[in-house]
């Protein structure tokens, strides 16, 4: 181990939930996009999940609150190194839009694409199962547009860069295709516990 | 999908765009991105009473290209870890040697151990170039917007242009609070603007980065029009990247670095 003479970090307490590499960023809320934040009136937001389904829907914002009411409450990891403990998201979750569009049983990745364009591939798996929703609140507020509102994706247990803002849509696809930070060196999959920052991790 | 009609639009939605709107410049090398390496502290330089470059000499280095970022990672004895992102602050070089260019941050936890313990011989890890988006290799005119600390992958810009004697346009709007905050103050040339928000100098504007500053820059942009670089803290990218496309600058050739 390369130990850098004179270095003790911070006083820690041991801090469970805390991945590696990863630092408790407090009450700080980091924003990273690499773009402009776009200007997106809840009234135009629309989420379509398409590809291989059986049933390619689209939602607005009004027909996307019919859906039982989910939220995420729990810890958030960015692979530029902090974490942000006990955060309130509300929407809805992913299975209810997906079981509508009834993905087909050859449909094993999703590349999730945002109103700019940004994109973000994710195993199916990793979408399913109560881990992953679109949301639009958070602490009971709607959801900042630097943060992605009106609504983005809320995918936890992976790099948030997955968290895709601005959500537009999912496309449902048989193979693994790379997104904007995936195709820029970043891992394919993103999970923190595994520090899968970059590829070759 | 008729119960929910007045609310889902079904077919004939138009169909997803298939790439981000702002395309990656350069491919990154994964496997050099992914190694962790030695670098040796060999000089450091005060730029002002809070920010410092560190220059350290990494044999392995890949090379970068400007704009690039590492991550750095110093361990305690007891095995504890502590690693951040910084920008590039040296153009390319084969000199063996990087430059960074740190920020005093208030209880920092690494830049407190860089401006009150390191010293030349020091020993710290590196990994790295990443990211290929902030890139710029020098091929597109580049109209850069720098504030605080976020003026130092820009620099890198700067002085890779004036190493190389490149002849494409480039223009430099860095904003810091007075004249002894400007980092990198003796460097800049007339390429460059500073804008200052609390205290200038005799004669000098003070006020906040405007569409006076950028307006003028986009109604006579270079054959090709301006890739633009925004670099600071997140209210300044927002204040920056709006006023530029207020200004006319397309969104999709507007690059963003938010330092958090
Ligand atoms: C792509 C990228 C490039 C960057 N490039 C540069 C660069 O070129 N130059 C530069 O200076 N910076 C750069 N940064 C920022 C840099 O990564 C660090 O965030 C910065 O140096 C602060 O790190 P630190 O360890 O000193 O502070 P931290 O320890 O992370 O603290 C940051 C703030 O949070 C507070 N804080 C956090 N946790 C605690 C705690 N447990 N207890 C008390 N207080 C706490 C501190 O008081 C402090 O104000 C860059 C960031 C990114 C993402």
């Amino acid at each position: 181990m390369n130990t850098t003479r004179g270095f003790t970090g911070r006083p820690r307490a041991a801090r469970p939930g805390l991945p590696p590499g990863q630092y408790d960023a407090g009450d700080d809320w980091p924003v990273l996009s690499a773009e402009v934040t776009p200007e997106i009136a809840p009234a135009d937001w629309t989420f379509r999940v398409g590809g291989l389904v059986a049933e390619p829907r689209t939602w607005d914002l009004a027909g996307a609150r019919l859906l039982p009411a989910s939220g995420y409450a729990g810890d958030i990891h960015c692979v530029t190194g902090w974490s942000k403990f006990g955060v309130r998201f509300g929407g809805v979750s992913l299975d209810a839009f997906l079981d509508a569009a009834g993905p087909l049983p050859s449909a094993t990745h999703a590349v999730a694409h945002a109103h700019t364009g940004y994109t973000a591939n994710l195993p199916l798996a990793d979408l399913t199962g109560g881990r992953a929703w679109i949301v639009w609140e958070y602490d009971g507020q709607p959801l900042a547009p630097e943060h992605g509102g009106p609504a983005r994706l809320v995918v936890p247990h992976l790099y948030f860069w997955k968290s895709v803002k601005w959500i537009a849509g999912l496309e449902l696809l048989d193979h693994d295709e790379p997104g904007f930070w995936e195709q820029n060196g970043y891992h394919a999959r993103g999970n923190p516990w595994e520090e899968q920052r970059y590829s070759g991790d | 999908m008729t119960e929910t009609a007045t609310h889902t639009t079904g077919a004939g939605a138009p169909a997803p765009p298939a790439r981000f709107a702002v395309p990656g410049r350069i491919e990154v090398n994964g496997r050099v991105a992914g190694t962790w390496q030695t670098a040796t502290l060999t000089g450091i330089r005060r730029e002002t009473p809070r920010a410092s470059t560190f220059r350290f000499a990494v044999p392995g280095w890949a090379g970068h290209l400007p704009g690039q970022h590492l991550m750095l990672r110093l361990t305690a004895e007891d095995g504890y870890r502590a690693q951040r992102h910084y920008s590039l602050a040296s153009a390319p070089d084969d000199s063996g040697h990087i430059e960074l260019t740190l920020d005093r941050v208030p209880d920092g936890e690494v830049s407190g151990w860089f401006h009150t313990v390191a010293r030349p011989g020091d020993e710290i890890e590196v990994r790295g170039p990443l990211s290929g988006f902030f890139a710029w290799p020098g091929d597109r005119p580049a109209l850069l917007l720098g504030a605080g600390s976020g003026v130092v992958p820009l620099m890198s810009m700067v002085r890779h242009h004036r190493a190389r004697g490149l002849t494409v346009p480039l223009r430099l709007l860095v904003s810091a609070r007075g004249p002894g905050e400007l980092i990198y103050a003796d460097e800049f040339g007339a390429e460059t603007t500073p804008v200052f928000t609390r205290t200038a100098p005799a004669g000098a504007p003070v006020g906040r980065l405007a569409s006076a500053h950028v307006a003028p820059l986009l109604a006579e942009p270079p054959a090709g029009g301006w890739e633009a670089y925004v670099c600071g803290s997140n209210a300044f990218a927002e204040h920056a990247s709006r006023l530029l496309v207020a200004a006319g600058q397309p969104v999709d050739r507007i690059r963003i670095e938010r330092f958090g």
